[in-house]
């Protein structure tokens, strides 16, 4: 069958032109993996951080002198690899710890990813790592905060983001400030759902607050809700001074919708960021939660600082303004390429030893923490955040908390709507 | 603390008529052509987003968007009969579950494709805001829901039992080789089933839209809870649907308030094995 010779000869030739393009295009890239909610009830999270890291890829692998202090940013491409760029390959965790575990796997043997970074929900950057850890990849996550994920002894996973721990100081000085200005925080109430975020995190304030003297009731729920009246109802009656929302966006958006339908405000109301911050949240119950109060390490500075340009360039990009997580996502990402570019190579353990020796000033930041400095269980221990309050608006988060960072004073009590 | 009990228990019962809203269709699909269809939660879904639609265009709310809604899923309903329902019967139950949950997931993802991940809101007081009456509070749009409810059970159950039509359907539902015999066609009752069915579910989408949220994944939120409503009310059976949403609505906010949301999934669920399990054809089926 001549024919059929030829074609399998066309088939081969093929193969091998391809397989040498590869080759070739191996040593101009570097490859990063990206493990986010792309669909399932944290869609909106998992695409604006996809935004978040575009506009990341943006600034390294093009030349941006006028953020010239951010690492990475003047120069097209990363120098520590004669100016190789950085492609992200992003997956889907579906909302699921296992499809986030299949997915880690498939980037570290299939795509052949250099680094990780993700997963949003704590519950499956618990997994996904777990995978990362047994390959030897290094993993970084930019925004899960449950407080286990640094304690498993791992050798391969850092975290970027203030964490549960940090936030119990935080917001423990915010409540006694605001008890300072004559406000009466001796009751919180945990609102948190029972995914490893919610359950982590509630654990970990609770056993913080209670230390420290506070009364604490624990509301959970079942995250994905089709109704929170029973909850709402409960919180109406015991009557907290605090009241302190552990959700995700679609919980976040019922819970607002039921209170408002049941007249209860609490005497103050502050959320653990995630839903919270979601810009889905502000635009569908925005106008019912003014005067809450929620956690950032994103602020807008002046016109011309390297955050007001980034705040445009994701304007830009996505159409939303940029919010804590998307802001977080971006820095982790940031450090993860630095800590490449800084190694010099795409071996792992050279990437791993580069992230352990990452010491970067606030200066060198998009987001407000005070420096980048991973501790032996790859903490960042300069991790920190802000108060932040929902304007009258809506649809605008100013920083109330601490004075030095305030640009306005905070508002009490919770206004609702 | 006896007081709350009482907004507890009206609060289950608004909640419970909107879980039998959206079942009707659901149980009259799988009673009459033993069609377990899983595109179920996302046809309400499709209602939904036809509401806001209908909204966002015209600026006008329920009164617009809900005969919009039923109207365009009646149609869908028909197309998807036609398209795919009718071919997958005939193969084996296999075949029939994979078809309609490829379905559900078709459209799920189309909706995605086209609205985005966000999620959206009709404006919070679009149905009147919330009554207070006798100390207790009560939101309008749950309030029209769950009379819609009991209308709409009214109704489909008096189009099955009293009208010519009806009987056609039933006896479709019954032997359809005898009714083809009697000079009834099965594929147009089967089609006009579909028909109700999915334009019952807009209808239900279209209200519950007034209150919840609007995702692409709503249909998989609310879609489980229509297949325990079905199973525990009897296959086929449009008021033991009403009657069963109304009992899960009840028992899952009672035992929410009373033991803690994260042990309502059980008490709902124990029950409803339990029940079962003295009475598989649940409230109001027939005995097999």
């Amino acid at each position: 069958m001549k024919f059929g010779h030829l074609l399998r000869l066309a088939c081969a030739a093929t193969v091998a032109a391809a397989l040498a393009g590869t080759a070739q295009a191996d040593d101009k890239v570097v490859k990063i993996g990206a493990i986010f909610p792309m669909t399932g009830n944290a869609a909106s999270a998992g695409i604006h951080a996809k935004y978040a890291i575009e506009v990341a890829l943006d600034i390294i692998n093009n030349a941006h002198p006028e953020l010239a202090d951010l690492p990475l940013a003047k120069n097209a491409g990363l120098a520590g690899l004669g100016g190789a760029k950085v492609e992200v390959v992003f997956a889907d965790n579906q909302g699921s710890p296992a499809t986030g575990q299949n997915q880690a796997l498939r980037l570290i043997t299939e795509e052949k990813v250099v680094a990780l970074v993700g997963a949003y929900q704590s519950g499956i950057t618990l997994t996904a790592s777990a995978i990362a850890e047994k390959y030897g990849i290094p993993f970084l996550t930019p925004e899960s905060v449950a407080a286990n994920l640094t304690e498993r002894g791992f050798k391969w996973f850092f975290r970027t983001t203030p964490i549960a721990t940090d936030f119990v100081g935080v917001y423990y000085d915010f409540l006694m400030g605001m008890k300072a200005q004559g406000a009466k925080v001796d009751t919180v109430a945990l609102v948190h759902d029972n995914t490893e975020y919610g359950t982590s995190v509630a654990g970990t304030l609770a056993a913080g607050f209670k230390e420290k003297g506070l009364t604490i009731l624990d509301i959970g729920y079942v995250s994905n809700a089709t109704d929170v009246q029973s909850q709402v109802l409960q919180l109406k009656e015991k009557k907290p001074d605090v009241v302190l929302m552990i959700s995700y966006t679609s919980d976040a958006i019922l819970f607002a919708k039921t209170m408002q339908a049941q007249d209860y405000k609490p005497p103050l109301l502050l959320a653990d960021d995630a839903g919270y911050s979601d810009p889905s949240f502000l635009k569908a119950v925005g106008k019912l939660s003014q005067g809450a109060f929620n956690r950032s390490a994103w602020s807008v500075g002046p016109p011309g600082s390297p955050s007001a340009i980034i705040a445009d360039m994701y304007k830009k990009k996505s159409g939303d303004e940029m919010d804590d997580t998307a802001g977080r996502d971006m820095q982790g990402f940031f450090v993860l390429v630095d800590a490449i570019d800084r190694a010099g190579s795409t071996e792992p353990a050279k990437i791993q030893a580069a992230l352990k020796a990452t010491d970067l000033k606030p200066s060198q930041l998009m987001m407000g923490y005070k420096g980048v400095k991973f501790d032996e269980k790859g903490q960042n221990i300069l991790a920190s955040a802000v108060i932040i309050q929902l304007q009258d608006d809506g649809a605008t988060y100013l920083t109330v908390w601490p004075k030095t960072n305030a640009v306005k004073p905070p508002a009490l009590p919770y206004k609702g709507w | 603390m006896s007081f709350v009990i009482v907004q507890v228990i009206v609060g289950g019962l608004l909640l419970g008529a909107v879980y039998a809203l959206f079942s009707s269709g659901l149980t009259l699909v799988w009673g009459m052509m033993n069609i377990v269809n899983f595109a179920h939660g996302d046809f309400v879904m499709l209602g939904m987003y036809a509401a806001f639609v209908v909204f966002t265009l015209f600026g006008v709310g329920p009164l617009g968007g809900v005969p919009f809604a039923t109207l365009l899923l009646a149609a869908i309903g028909v197309v998807v009969y036609f398209a795919l329902i009718r071919d997958i019967m005939k193969g084996p139950m296999l075949a029939q579950i994979l078809g309609t949950f490829g379905l559900a997931l078709l459209l799920r993802y189309s909706v995605f494709w086209w609205f985005g991940a966000d999620f959206l809101s009709l404006p919070q007081n679009i149905v009147g805001g919330t009554l207070a009456f006798w100390g207790l509070r009560i939101e309008a749009a749950r309030l029209l829901a769950g009379i819609v409810a009991l209308l709409v059970t009214l109704g489909l159950h008096l189009l099955l039992t009293r009208t010519a039509l009806g009987s056609r359907m039933l006896a479709v539902a019954e032997d359809p080789t005898a009714a083809q015999l009697m000079g009834i066609r099965p594929d147009s009752m089967q089609a006009i089933a579909w028909a109700i069915a999915a334009g019952a579910t807009g209808l239900a989408g279209a209200l519950i839209a007034t209150f919840f949220y609007i995702v692409p994944t709503v249909g998989e939120t609310l879609g489980i809870v229509a297949f325990v409503t079905v199973s525990l009310g009897g296959f086929g059976s449009v008021p033991g649907a009403l009657v069963a949403g109304l009992l899960i609505g009840v028992i899952e906010q009672l035992s929410g308030y009373l033991i803690g949301a994260v042990y309502k999934d059980i008490v709902v669920y124990g029950l409803f094995l339990s029940f079962l399990w003295f009475r598989p054809q649940g409230l109001m089926g027939k005995n097999s």
